[in-house]
This record gives structure tokens, sequence and C-alpha cells, in this order.
């Protein structure tokens, strides 16, 4: 188990004082100008070893993406954008980094936004987080109250400046090209890719967007070292991780953890085990809801990175790990879930806009077995139409908690309509 | 019903707030802050005359703005009671039974989803995924997140608001935030905190 020393979120939940002082105590702010004089390069390299992976849910090496911006500045200024939009079902850990520990944030807005020549920072803050959104705006008058933003930050002679930008209810904004979109006051609909944020992000200009978590944890690795966080996990899946643990589980909660941890171990040392004990288990969505389902067979043995998740056709995601024990209706659980990506789906790419709803449609009705054994094969087809064919993730989020299922509980499936249609036959004799 | 609006001068300073955070000639940024702000200010609705204004003052095509307005859900083109309660019954919180907490409020306040009380005090909305899945079943009442709710604890907070009481939001079982039922098991072993 990960030692309190070696957590970077140390005020995750709330016990402590999340201002400025407070911050301070836990070393935020600690030498940031000591950081910033080792130059651009460094803070590259050295994010690049250290292994980071995105934590928004993609896992792409963080330093590489930085690295992707433009070496000069030209007559385009160079935008850092941090996607606080968590709005992917199963995931509530950026809410914590917000408004418990919103200075490693700024902090890291200053140090990554410097690394990319960025001279400001916008934090786009899903519209709901109403009160984390003041957190993080508190921290950020703090931060230049005191000198650490602003015309001279840090004292470093480097001018930049941090804005909090509410976002208004729409799961879509959580894409990085819609969240762009929306952040230049249209509706969140996603850009064609390439060109790529690095080359034409926010207003035309150089822009990296990363993940609330990515950007927070960046200037403890760069204290730390590369080493230090590499030094969790396993190999290409290192550093810590805050895992959200929900549903079926005796104490949901939210908790940092190294990488690679069995799941199985992640759930009974901090959510208490699964209700009724871990036979009781059903199946886990471990990556926030995009991700496909893996039933208890696999959850007994498995463990939490990129690859293990891959290996069995799902997904670290968000690490949002949704338990569902014994008595949950399965079909009814993704069912919801296609429910949530018809109402979230922006409606520009065709597959999606109707695939969605479709989907949802046959799931209702498979969830009561009013169905035929042959629409499993279509819904499964049709899943895999949307896959890969629509402008942004969101077609792919869809379709594959549907493919999960169909995966690991087509026989529950099947049942359902097998037994309605016995039902039937029996009441008609 | 003679719609009309104007943002008051206070509203008016923090709309050229919103603004200035963005570059010049980039007002259009600001679209959703300055709905979100007018609508505050007109008892939490975005009427015809809340989206001329901001249009106006951002100097948009009319139609841009309420093309914004209908695609964020957070924008109430319809008139809302004074508390906006949104049940998430999204899967996280469907698992952990909104169900109950959603058929508690129906029938307490005799409206369904979509509904507003005749006295205008409660609106229900169900609403995807809130994001706070580890405390669900979650409901947002207006800013606030009311967390680990069940059946009776959302009727005491219905009674409490329509006496006039905002009961405080957070978890309703009291426990700390995200942190396990029972308290935290991990950060107890922290140097900054022992020289608390």
């Amino acid at each position: 188990m990960l030692q309190d020393k070696d957590r970077i979120f140390t005020n995750l939940y709330g016990l402590h004082d999340p201002g400025l002082t407070g911050a301070r105590a836990r070393g935020d702010w600690d030498n940031t100008r000591g950081l910033i004089e080792k130059g651009r390069d460094w803070i590259v390299e050295e994010m690049k070893s250290s292994g980071l992976r995105g934590r928004g849910g993609a896992g792409f090496p963080s330093g590489l993406k930085w690295s992707f911006m433009p070496k000069e500045v030209g007559d385009r200024p160079h935008y850092l954008v941090v996607n606080g939009d968590e709005s992917e079902p199963g995931t509530c850990k950026d809410r914590d980094i917000m408004r418990h520990d919103p200075h490693k944030l700024v902090e890291g807005c200053f140090v990554a936004g410097f690394a990319m020549a960025a001279h400001a920072a916008y934090i786009y803050v899903r519209g709901e987080f109403y009160n984390e959104a003041a957190a993080l705006n508190q921290a950020v008058e703090e931060a230049y109250e005191a000198g650490l933003l602003g015309e001279n930050a840090c004292g470093t002679g480097w001018k930049f400046d941090v804005y909090v930008h509410r976002g208004a209810g729409a799961y879509i904004c959580g894409e990085e090209t819609a969240l762009l979109e929306s952040l230049e006051g249209k509706k969140g609909q996603p850009r064609l890719k390439p060109p790529f944020p690095a080359m034409s992000g926010l207003y035309g200009c150089p822009t990296t967007v990363n993940n609330v978590e990515t950007i927070a944890v960046a200037p403890t690795i760069l204290r730390r070292g590369a080493d230090w966080f590499s030094s969790f996990g396993r190999e290409n899946n290192v550093g810590t991780k805050v895992f959200c643990i929900s549903g079926h589980v005796e104490k949901p909660c939210n908790v940092e953890e190294a990488m690679s941890i069995p799941l199985k171990e992640l759930l009974e040392k901090h959510a208490g085990g699964v209700r009724g004990g871990w036979d009781n288990l059903m199946a886990v969505i471990p990556g926030g809801s995009s991700t496909p389902m893996l039933p208890k067979s696999i959850c007994d043995d498995v463990l939490m990175d990129f690859d293990a998740l891959k290996e069995h056709k799902s997904g670290l995601g968000t690490a949002g790990v949704i338990v569902m024990d014994k008595s949950t209706d399965i079909i009814k659980a993704i069912a919801r879930l296609a429910y949530f990506y018809k109402h979230e789906s922006c409606g520009q790419c065709t597959p999606c806009r109707e695939g969605t709803g479709w989907m949802w449609r046959v799931l209702e009705r498979m969830a009561k077995g009013e169905a035929e054994i042959a629409e499993i094969d279509l819904l499964l087809d049709v899943s895999l139409q949307i896959e890969g064919h629509t402008i942004c993730a969101l077609g792919d989020g869809a379709a594959w908690p549907v493919q999960g299922l169909i995966r690991h509980f087509r026989d529950e499936i099947e049942h359902r309509i097998v037994g309605r249609k016995s039902v039937a036959v029996a009441a008609a004799e | 019903m003679s719609d009309t609006f104007e943002f008051t001068p206070e509203t008016l300073e923090i709309a050229k707030g919103y603004i200035a955070k963005y570059p010049e000639g980039r007002q259009a940024s600001a679209v959703l802050p300055l709905l979100d702000l007018a609508q505050r200010q007109n008892d939490n609705y975005a009427s015809d005359a809340v989206i001329d204004a901001v249009a106006a003052m951002l100097d948009m095509p009319r139609i841009r703005v309420v093309e914004v307005a209908s695609f964020y859900t957070m924008i109430n083109t319809e008139p809302v009671g004074k508390y906006l309660l949104q049940f998430c019954t999204t899967t996280p919180c469907w698992l952990r039974d909104s169900g109950e907490v959603v058929d508690a409020t129906k029938d307490h306040l005799g409206i369904d989803f979509g509904g507003t009380t005749e006295d205008g005090l409660f609106t229900m909305r169900e609403v995807e995924c809130l994001g706070a899945c580890v405390n669900a079943p979650i409901v947002q009442v207006n800013d606030d997140m009311y967390e680990d709710l069940t059946g009776p604890k959302m009727v005491e907070l219905l009674d409490a608001l329509k006496a006039g009481r905002v009961p405080p939001h957070g978890s309703q079982t009291g426990r700390q935030t995200s942190a396990p039922i029972g308290g935290a098991q991990t950060l107890t072993d922290l140097d900054f905190a022992k020289a608390d």
C-alpha cells in the first residue's frame, strides 16, 4: 500500500486549510522559482522521464504532449487549457483537487504553462462545480496577491495569468476540442483533428489541453524527481493515481494509490470491500462509464493500470471504479449508461446521434426481455458501426460499455429473452 | 408577461470582469459566464430579454447566444422554482438507489420531473452524472450538492427548505467529504499535520 509520505494530494478529503497558508505547509509553492530557473527543456524532459500519462482518460504521455508545442513563440500566443469538466460517470477526483488542494493545480498551471512558453492558462470547470470553482478562484486570487502569479510570477520575470472559466452542463465539453469551442463561446461540438490543438487550439493558437490531475501532480513530480514518481506501479504504468470507488462497496471513497494496485486490494483496503463480500461481486466498470465492464473472474486478480486493463479489452480511463454486486440488474445498468450517452451526444455525427438513442432503446427492451436473440448480434454490430466512425471519442465511449455487456453477460441477456418468451407461451396456453 | 432585463450596476461590474478574462476581440468567450450571471439576477431564468442583453453586451448575433443557451443544460430557458432540484440518476447514483430519493420527492411534492410546485418553490429535474459519485446518491439544489441521500433524508431536506432553512450541503450522513464512512484510513500520518 502506498504510504502517506508518498501521497501527492495530502488534503484530498479537505481536513486541512485549502488556502495558501495551508498549501504552503503542505509543500506547495516551495521554491517554484527554482523549478522555473531550470528551464523549459528541463521541465519537459523531467516530465517525460517521470512516465506520467494523462489522468483524464486517454493516458497519453504528458511530457511528450507538452513537447508538441512549437519551440519558439511566433505571432500567436501559446495557451495552457486545463480540463476540469469532470463528467465521466464514476469520476469525482478533480472535484476534490479543485476544492481541497487548489494550489497544487494553480502552481501546476504556472510550471506547465512556462514549460510550453504560455503566459496564460484557462481552467475550464464544469458548471455544476460552483463551490469548487469558487475555491479555485480564491486560490488564484491568493496566488496573485502573493506575487506567485501576475507580471512577474514567483519573481521569475515570467508573466503568467490563470483564469477560471465555468461551463454550463455538457459532458461533451470534456472532449478537448469541444472544450475549446465552448471556451470560445460556442456550442461544445468537437472539431476535426488535425489540426491538433498544439498547432491550432484556443483562438487558433498553439494550445495544450491537460486534465486537472495531470497538471496538479506536475510540481510535486518536479520537486521529488522523475525517479521517485516512476518508482510506483509497473513500467509504462507508473506513478500514483486518485481512484474513485463508487457503487456497491461498503465504503465508497476517493483514494490516492500506487498505479498497478490489484483491483481486489484497492476495493478491500480502501472501500471496505464489496457489499456482502467478494463472492457477491458481479462486475466492475474499472475506469469510468466509457470503459467496458469486467466480470468477477477477471476482477479477482486484475491490476489497475493502463496495460493490464487493456489486455482485458477495457481501460483505466479516469480510474472511476464502479462496483456492481449480484443484486444488480446488469442490463439495466448499461441501459442507463446508454441513455447517458444518448443525452450527451452533441448531435454532430450521424452514427453517434442516431446510434446512441438506438442502442438505448434496444437495451431498455432487452432489460425487460422484450427482444429477439438475434438482436444481440445486431446490437453488437451497431455498436461497431458507431465505434471509430465519429469525430470524437464519445461514440466510442457509448459503444464500449455495450460491447462489454455483450462480451461478458450475453447469457444473461439471452436468459431474460427466453424467460419472457416462455412466460408468454405459458400464458397463451 | 412583460419581459425586460437590465444588468444592475453591481452585475455590470462583474460582467466587465468576466469579459476582461479573455483577449481583446474574443469577448464571445464570456457568453456562458454572462448567461449564468444574468439568469441569476433574473430568478434563475434566461428569458428572451436576458438573451438580448447578453448578445448586446458581447456584440454577438442573437442567434449565436440562443444556440449556446439551448445547448447547455444549466442555462434555464424556461422559468424554474426558487429551488431547482437536480437529481442525478446515472448508473453510479442509480446503483446507490437514487430511485428512492426521486420517488420520495415526487410523493412529497406531488410533481414529476420537469414540474414546478404551485407555490413556485421547487422544480424537479433529472440530470446526468453530477461528478460526485463516491457520495451517491446526489441531488444538487441550486449551487449546492447534497450527498449520501436517502428517501427520508431528502424529505427532511425538502421540509427544511420549505421552512426557509437551507441545511448545510455535502454529505447528509456527516461523513468527511469523499473519505470512507467512519473516517479517513489514509492521510493520517502527515508531517505537516503533526505540526498543526
